[in-house]
């Protein structure tokens, strides 16, 4: 009996576990307020020529703004931590993200671009899909860490010292940022065009 | 700089918009002649929507456990890093909810700092009285909360020197500053007790300039710009939270960095 629900269970094919799906959207609750209302924060003392319209901004002025960003640190700090730490410990970084040869990542974008990327089985990642979804994790790294360095650069002055100093942080932080935005015009781009990819995340298979 | 009263993340036009649909006609013509503005919305409801609301319930909530958890990593010895002449910002800044020309100006031969609460000896200090006290140096980094920093010289009387001579209870919670403008400023113990934490005098060795908030200032390397009151005139070693001026209107009680 138990044997049959096993096989019954895996013939469904589970794409995604729960515990992928739960972080995956805790997380992007949590990106999207630390994104909008650090463009809010970032208008106060722009680093470049430009400021973010205050439409997309979160928070209202930059009181709000880092209300709503050092609370929603906590859900994506502790959110984070499970991710990654269930990914490593359950082998599915390394089964699904791993290994990624740039032969393969040339190849793959080459397709991509000419829409002849096969998208039969959502449940294996091509090269493109490995370095993009390890690469945020990683910018998703840099950019906590960053974050300590800028909030904290007299009780963590090592890790402030490590981004190159409280000012070079900055510039760090807005660029891990950036790089995290530029993903996701790309993930949610994808996951409307390939909408299974999109049910699988939310049903899991 | 004032903080407009709206909720956080809600679009002031869509809300009006929303109000609009639900008002009674007559009141709707009114409400519209009138300009339909977020303003006239509160003076209609009479309600401040910033307090009514639940998500800034919930975000001071927040805000609160962060004070907490900043004072949990708030090192009383770790020192904030110091650097050479060299690296001084020039010119320092400017740095106030009001401009330049509206910067108060103190009377140095007059001036004296009162002291009040759990203290001893409740004698003002005139400005000679303080330069004859035991002077230090630093160089160090002012941070401000819109993420901007420069590197300034401030020389001046360790707060926790003072407070001992003075015969504080340094077991109490806070220490109050007033300024001369109306600002005030609550901060922790542990911060006021920090070797850092300087009654400062001078800026790069010559007297503190007007912009720079003489004739004294409290400098706190360990804490956000908006927490280093500048034209002090009293300070209260209390077990009451007083608050802040920017701290009562949304930024962080802590403010540490």
């Amino acid at each position: 009996m138990s044997v049959q629900t096993v096989a019954g269970h895996s013939a469904e094919k589970i794409i995604h576990p729960a515990w992928v799906r739960i972080c995956h959207w805790i997380n992007a609750v949590a990106i999207l307020i630390m994104i909008g209302s650090g463009w809010q924060i970032y208008n106060a003392s722009p680093l470049f020529d430009f400021t973010f319209p205050r439409e997309i901004a979160l928070g209202g002025w930059l009181g709000g703004a880092i209300r709503w960003h050092f609370a929603a640190m906590w859900l994506l700090v502790v959110n984070g931590l499970v991710y990654v730490t269930l990914g490593v410990v359950t082998g599915r970084f390394r089964r699904k993200l791993l290994p990624i040869y740039p032969r393969d990542v040339l190849s793959d974008t080459k397709a991509a671009l000419t829409f002849k990327l096969a998208h039969d089985d959502i449940s294996k990642y091509n090269a493109v899909q490995k370095l993009l979804y390890a690469g945020v994790i990683l910018c998703a790294v840099i950019v906590v860490l960053s974050g300590i360095a800028i909030w904290k650069p007299v009780q963590f002055q090592e890790l402030t010292t490590l981004f190159g100093g409280y000012d070079f942080a900055r510039y760090v932080h807005f660029f891990a940022m950036a790089a995290i935005v530029g993903f996701l015009v790309i993930h949610i781009a994808l996951a409307l065009l390939v909408p299974k990819s999109l049910r699988a995340m939310v049903t899991g298979n | 700089m004032k903080k407009p009263k709206i909720i956080p993340g809600v679009d002031q036009r869509l809300l009006v918009k929303d109000a609009i649909k639900v008002m009674p006609d007559p009141t709707r013509r009114l409400f519209l002649r009138g300009g339909a503005s977020v303003g006239a919305l509160m003076l209609l409801t009479g309600c401040d929507l910033s307090d009514s609301e639940t998500a800034e319930n919930i975000l001071s909530k927040i805000s609160e456990f962060n004070d907490g958890a900043q004072a949990a990593i708030f090192s009383r010895t770790k020192l904030a890093p110091v650097y050479p002449e060299s690296a001084i910002t020039k010119p320092f800044p400017f740095n106030a909810y009001y401009s330049e020309e509206d910067a108060p100006a103190v009377d140095g031969a007059t001036w004296k700092l009162e002291v009040a609460g759990l203290v001893e000896n409740k004698k003002p200090w005139t400005l000679d009285e303080l330069n004859a006290l035991p002077q230090v140096s630093q160089i160090t980094r002012h941070i401000c909360v819109e993420g901007w920093s420069a590197i300034g010289s401030w020389q001046g009387v360790q707060l926790s020197e003072f407070l001992k001579r003075i015969g504080a209870d340094t077991r109490a919670k806070y220490v109050w500053f007033k300024c001369a403008e109306g600002y005030t400023n609550t901060i922790d113990m542990p911060t006021a007790m920090h070797p850092q934490t300087q009654m400062t005098l001078k800026f790069a060795n010559k007297t503190l300039p007007q912009a720079y908030g003489f004739p004294m200032k409290v400098r706190m390397p360990t804490k956000l710009g908006y927490k280093n009151p500048k034209y002090v005139v009293a300070m209260e070693v209390t077990n009451t939270d007083k608050g802040g001026y920017w701290e009562n209107q949304g930024y962080n009680w802590f403010g540490g960095s």
